[in-house]
């Protein structure tokens, strides 16, 4: 199994399997004819829209609608009061005011007895119009008792902080799991303490530490989160049209908010905006949504407005990270230790396997090979957006990456050493995989130093330190940074991988018909990342069916097998791996059907590319669409064996997957203005065998082209009063064309020994590995400066400041 | 999406009618022209207008062109046409080194200069160039009309010399035979508003400066421009240190805020550090460099 | 208000409130929803349409500016069963993921060869300097402008 082969072409001219071919889907985006959830208008439908809180931490004294429920075309408007009156019989609470979450917290649905984030929902207004329910908002007259907010996450622990979770009886900012634990911890805690010590003591070691932000980040896809849902009241069926990468499990979630039989739900995801992890959690503006369909029995529309976005659904990130390393001082890494305060924000609604409340941030050891890790996370409530896990994060490994790569590099300073030289020095071998990480993480397959080598050819490496010095001479910055990261995706195996109690394992289902043209269903949901191309040629890959003679069908939970949805890069891992595994399913029946055909025993028959045919005497054989026929057809099969190709698979994934990849920024900083120029960036993927190379490419460019937002510009921060800083997109910055390179990109191929099709998934390597490689670069550019460390965002004011010595603190207001 | 409140809409036919229209309506009416400042406070309800005057009709307030020894741009000038134009090009550099920076290649086509002025962003570019070039403004009302230097023109933030029932109609610039110009704005990301902008032209005659201009945006500099900065220059040689003194009178006489995108010392510093490399780009243009 | 409105060539007049979006208008007067929006500040270009040939900003604009102009939209690039060669080369090099910012990507990238038939990567980059792709990382959206350039008159006929 290797990426090269070449798989034929069929009579369109695509790839009878594994190769680069358009997109299935631009037909119809590019006519503008695609169709997003803004886009459903069902007959009677009204609009809704939501009341939020100005303030970040309030008591509610009062609500008072009448204003606007009188005015003309307002319907309903709907109090966390009124749902505290409304019962409801099922497994997660009594009324409709809290709902759960993902990660077995509550969160309010409206705010009942007070509001603990700026943008949360305090009342629904229902109305005939978008623009007459935004009218009425102004009409709602709510009296807030101001708190003292905690915005602040190093102060959320604080003996005097203010208190946000007394609804639950809480007496401090701690957040508990459902498990019944405070604080998150992973690795060998003793070994790694007497690795330190005993470094400490060793005049031949050296021990470097630094204070990391990860700051708090946002999705934010183009296409905003909203839902259309309708309750048909004589057959009590709810369709519910909506944002969602996980249409399956968010029906699950809505049977138990909702109290509603499963049956009788129905969610489409029709075409999504994209979705980055912003599309996994579900927001009380859906289920709004619902109560509202319920309340007044026609469809109601939900579509937040951008600020809303940037300011109530999942952001990511926000740990603050002390990190230390040990190495020996000719550069052999010894140990790791990392405490992580997590600003988890008013709710916690981290969407992540139960087990892993800190996501798999563990995975914080690295590609490097050294025996002793250790990591303490301790989770805390502030007056913020609920979220966490999201952004193309693979559950934190985003945090996981960032902190190794830019501590390996504040090493490297310490010890005058190539930070390449360091990396070359400590990457895990190939002969050691699969490789067991001191956190307990088994990677699968990787050829790291050939990988790091091929970024380093493509770069140029030493002739960039060749410029580089000869720049410094002159008085111009130019840097080089490089992320050298290990993913884990594809959760994942259900023994040990669940949300909401809901095993991660993903369901197909593959007709064949009798001509031959075939239709997958799918239980994972495309936000741009062209499903039905890739699905597709999996298939083709394996049943020799032309890619455009199967249609793949998704986004619908009452036309396709339940399965956990699309996050987390496990599209590949597992739903991919199912596909192949189904398709086999299929050949191995076709087998059957070919032998009858042939009058032969099936044990006699060899598999081409789309054809079975008798081992010695390739002539006599029948192609996979003259088995369909038959199939159907009067011909007589064995006993047991009752026709048609038509076969269902569910997938769970022994272990996750492991892509990794190998990143080098260029960049030239002004130190006149502390302004960044990214004037390269190199980056070299494995992510095993590429199912369409043209995909995998545009899903690396758009997670560099995060990496470059993350490390410059992006930010969500907060004022003491509690005042969101990033509630739009002219605060909330995200990179334009100007800010992006031209992508350099190469690739190694190390397929994964447990996966189907050897593939790895790769939606979220570029925006795991990428952010480290710009701040590497910016680091290394400003160093003789004395700089060993700022954090994100590297704005000029930021850059500059470091170069000053004095660096900015980015959570919270620019003082 | 947010929507903006119910609001009444007239085309004016006519500055006069405009004007007629104002006067009518009173302090409820705004006048709309490219409508990239208003609409987002209307959709944000933060303004909230009874009716509408769109002046998007009126060709007497287009057009770039030369009058006597002035440049003149009418209000509804776009920032796109301002950057294309090869009039204003010829005269002064400085016209589309800050068009260039100034939102972005869709908005500069809707967004007019008037409008721009007359929303008066205590971070708006333009009042920058307006203020270094040492412009003028021509307000009509019913009786009549008057100029206003633009280094009178704004009363504070967002609030300048135009009053009820008036209509910024011109925006006019000296020309200056000899004169080089230059735009220096530190922006987040293209498209952001500035963290600091400086733009000056400068006149080099018989090695020394005789003319100057200084303006920045963003930093609390009082009417956009440096006039110490500019005294201290006249007479002088355009040399580095000059030059360099010259920035930092700029800088010292600006009173920057902090906020996301700087701390005030950083933004200090750039008043100083753009002011800089403007006179130095404007005093080499001039000196035929 | 009465307001008519040419949309890719056709007439469209509607009874509709001052204050109503042109955004709104193309989506829910005309029925055209291939416009889309993504954020209120006029930041993103997501709804990026022509007005008299020229992009604009569709949610920052009322429906009754455009009152007696013409607009174009996505709806209008495709010629006759045609695709536009910018369609075509958004398609062959892989310039769209989500789909979503596509048609303002498009409908800049057409104008700007309209006016500069043959323009540079960074002439590209800066025309679309106004509106935010989440997933593409522009790249290949400067290559699919680029096709276009390439490619004038080589579209593929749609059935």
């Amino acid at each position: 199994m290797t990426a090269v082969d070449e798989a034929p072409l069929s009579a369109a001219g695509n790839p009878i399997g594994f190769g680069s071919m358009k997109r299935v889907e631009d037909q119809r985006f590019v006519r503008g004819q695609g169709n997003y959830v803004d886009d459903v208008n069902l007959p009677g439908m009204l609009h809704s829209a939501i009341l939020r809180s100005p303030f970040a931490h309030a008591r509610i004294v009062s609500i008072d609608t009448s204003a606007a429920e009188a005015l003309p075309g307002v319907v309903a408007v709907i109090t966390g009061k009124i749902l505290e009156g409304i019962p409801r019989p099922s497994l997660l609470g009594d009324n409709f005011a809290w709902m759960p979450t993902l990660s077995y917290d509550t969160q309010a649905v409206l705010a009942t007895d007070k509001v603990r984030f700026q943008g949360q929902e305090v009342a629904f207004v229902i109305a005939e119009s978008r623009y007459i329910a935004k009218d009425a908002l102004e009409l709602i007259d709510v009296e807030y008792e101001p708190l003292e907010p905690v915005m602040d996450a190093k102060k959320a622990l604080d003996a005097d902080a203010p208190i946000i979770r007394d609804d639950k009886g809480q007496t401090d900012n701690r957040i508990t799991d459902v498990h019944g634990n405070q604080t998150w911890e992973s690795g060998n805690k003793e070994a790694t303490e007497a690795a330190f010590v005993a470094a400490a003591a060793d005049p031949n070691c050296v021990i470097v530490e630094e204070d990391i932000l990860y700051p708090r980040v946002h999705p934010a896809p183009m296409e905003t989160c909203g839902s259309v849902a309708y309750l048909d009241k004589v057959t009590g069926q709810l369709t519910l049209y909506t944002t969602s990468q996980a249409p399956h499990a968010h029906r699950t979630v809505y049977a138990m908010v909702a109290g509603l039989p499963e049956q009788k739900i129905r969610v489409i995801s029709p075409d999504i905006g994209g979705g980055f992890g912003n599309k996994v959690g579900v927001y009380p503006g859906y289920v709004l949504s619902v109560i509202g369909t319920i309340v007044t029995g026609k469809p109601v529309k939900w579509m937040e407005d951008r600020s809303e976005n940037l300011m109530s659904t999942s952001f990511a990130r926000d740990y603050h990270m002390k990190a230390k390393i040990a190495a020996t001082k000719d550069g052999k890494i010894l140990a790791v230790d990392v405490y992580v305060l997590a600003d988890h924000g008013a709710f916690n609604g981290v969407a992540q396997p139960t087990n892993f409340p800190a996501g798999f941030f563990n995975i914080f050891s690295g590609s490097y090979d050294y025996p002793n890790a250790h990591c303490l996370v301790e989770p805390v409530y502030t007056n913020k957006a609920p979220g966490g896990v999201a952004y193309a994060c693979s559950f934190r490994i985003t945090e996981a990456a960032y902190v190794i790569e830019r501590l390996v590099d504040c090493l490297a300073q310490e010890l005058e050493m190539d930070p390449a030289d360091l990396r070359l020095k400590n990457l895990i071998k190939p002969e050691q995989f699969p490789y067991t990480s001191p956190t307990g993480w088994e990677y699968d397959s990787g050829q790291y130093e050939k990988t790091m080598r091929v970024a380093m050819d493509i770069a140029g490496y030493d002739e960039l330190r060749r410029e580089q010095a000869e720049k410094r001479a002159k008085g111009e910055y130019m840097g080089i940074g490089i992320s050298f990261f290990t993913e884990g995706v594809g959760a994942g195996p259900r023994r040990t991988m669940d949300i909401l109690g809901l095993g991660m394992a993903d369901g197909i289902e593959l007709r064949v018909h009798p001509t031959g043209k075939a239709v997958l269903r799918l239980s994972v949901q495309s936000q741009g990342q062209g499903h039905e191309t890739t699905f597709a040629q999996i298939v083709s890959h394996e049943l020799g069916i032309p890619p455009e003679d199967i249609d793949v069908v998704h986004g619908d939970t009452d036309q396709t097998p339940f399965g956990l949805g699309t996050y987390g890069s496990r599209s590949t891992p597992v739903s991919g791996a199912a596909a192949s595994v189904v398709a086999k399913k299929v050949r191995d029946r076709a087998r059957i059907v070919a032998a009858a055909a042939l009058e032969c025993s099936p044990d006699d028959l060899e598999w081409e590319l789309g054809r079975w045919f008798v081992k010695g005497d390739k002539e006599r054989g029948k192609t996979i669409q003259e088995i369909a026929l038959l199939s159907h057809s009067s011909l007589e099969l064995p006993e047991g064996v009752e026709g048609h190709l038509d076969a269902t698979a569910v997938y769970n994934p022994p272990n996750l997957t492991y892509p990794y990849g190998c990143y080098i920024c260029v960049v030239d900083v002004d130190p006149g203005t502390g302004q960044v120029k990214v004037r390269r960036f190199i980056a070299v993927d494995d992510c095993g065998v590429r199912i369409n190379p043209m995909i995998v490419e545009g899903q690396v460019h758009g997670g560099l082209a995060d990496g470059v937002g993350m490390a410059l510009m992006e930010l969500i921060a907060f004022d003491e009063d509690g005042n969101n800083l990033g509630g739009s997109f002219m605060d909330y910055l995200l990179p334009t064309a100007v800010e992006c390179p031209d992508w350099e990109l190469g690739e190694t191929v190390t397929p994964s020994p447990h996966h189907p099709i050897g593939a790895k998934g790769v939606g979220e390597s570029a925006t795991v590995g990428s952010p480290a490689a710009v701040v590497n670069a910016v680091i290394d550019a400003i160093s003789p400066f004395g700089v060993r460390h700022a954090d994100m965002p590297l704005t000029p004011a930021n850059v500059w400041r470091a170069i000053q010595g004095r660096n900015v603190r980015t959570d919270m207001a620019v003082e | 999406m947010q929507t903006p409140a119910a609001v009444d809409y007239v085309r004016a036919t006519s500055v006069a009618n405009a004007i007629a229209l104002l006067n009518e309506h009173g302090e409820d009416a705004r006048l709309l022209a490219g409508g990239h400042s208003l609409l987002p406070m209307m959709k944000l309800r933060l303004a909230r207008p009874d009716i509408l005057i769109d002046i998007n009709d009126l060709d007497e307030l287009r057009g770039i062109r030369v009058e006597g020894d002035e440049l003149v741009l009418g209000a509804m000038v776009t920032h796109a046409e301002v950057l294309s134009s090869p009039i204003l090009a010829e005269h002064y550099a400085i016209f589309r080194e800050a068009e260039k920076v100034i939102a972005d290649p869709i908005v500069r086509n809707k967004g007019t200069v008037g409008g721009s002025m007359c929303q008066a962003d205590p971070s708006e570019d333009l009042s920058a160039v307006g203020a270094a070039l040492k412009g003028s403004v021509v307000i009509q009302n019913a009786t009549g009309t008057r100029t206003v230097p633009l280094r009178e023109f704004h009363e504070g933030p967002y609030e300048t010399k135009v009053a009820d029932g008036e209509i910024l109609t011109e925006v006019r610039f000296p020309i200056r035979p000899r004169a080089g110009s230059a735009y220096e704005k530190v922006e987040r990301r293209v498209g952001d508003w500035p963290v600091c902008s400086a733009g000056a032209y400068v006149v080099v005659s018989g090695g020394v400066v005789t003319d100057v201009g200084i303006g920045l945006t963003a930093v609390g500099a009082e009417h956009f421009c440096a006039p110490e900065a500019e005294a201290f220059l006249i007479g002088k040689a355009p040399s580095e240190e000059n030059l360099a003194a010259a920035a930092q009178l700029a800088a010292d006489s600006c009173s920057p805020n902090a906020d996301q995108r700087g701390p005030a010392d950083y933004k200090q510093h750039l008043a100083m550090e753009l002011t800089l490399r403007a006179l130095r780009r404007a005093a080499a243009s001039s000196q035929g460099a | 208000m009465e307001i008519t409105i040419t949309i890719n060539g056709e007439q469209v007049t509607r009874d509709v409130e001052p204050r109503t979006l042109l955004v709104h208008f193309i989506r829910e007067d005309a029925g055209l929803r291939g416009t889309h929006w993504g954020c209120d500040t006029s930041n993103c270009g997501t709804c990026t349409i022509w007005v008299d040939e020229k992009p604009v900003k569709s949610c920052t604009m009322l429906a009754a500016q455009a009152d007696g102009h013409s607009v174009t939209t996505v709806e209008g690039l495709e010629k006759g069963g045609v695709l536009d060669p910018i369609q075509q080369g958004f398609i062959e090099c892989h310039g769209l993921q989500c789909g979503f910012c596509t048609a303002g990507m498009m409908l800049t990238g057409r104008a700007l060869l309209d006016e500069n038939p043959h323009p540079s990567d960074d002439e590209i980059r800066e025309a679309i300097s106004g509106q935010i792709c989440r997933c593409t990382g522009y790249k290949n959206i400067v290559k699919a402008i680029q096709w276009a350039a390439d490619n004038p008159a080589t579209s593929e006929v749609t059935a």
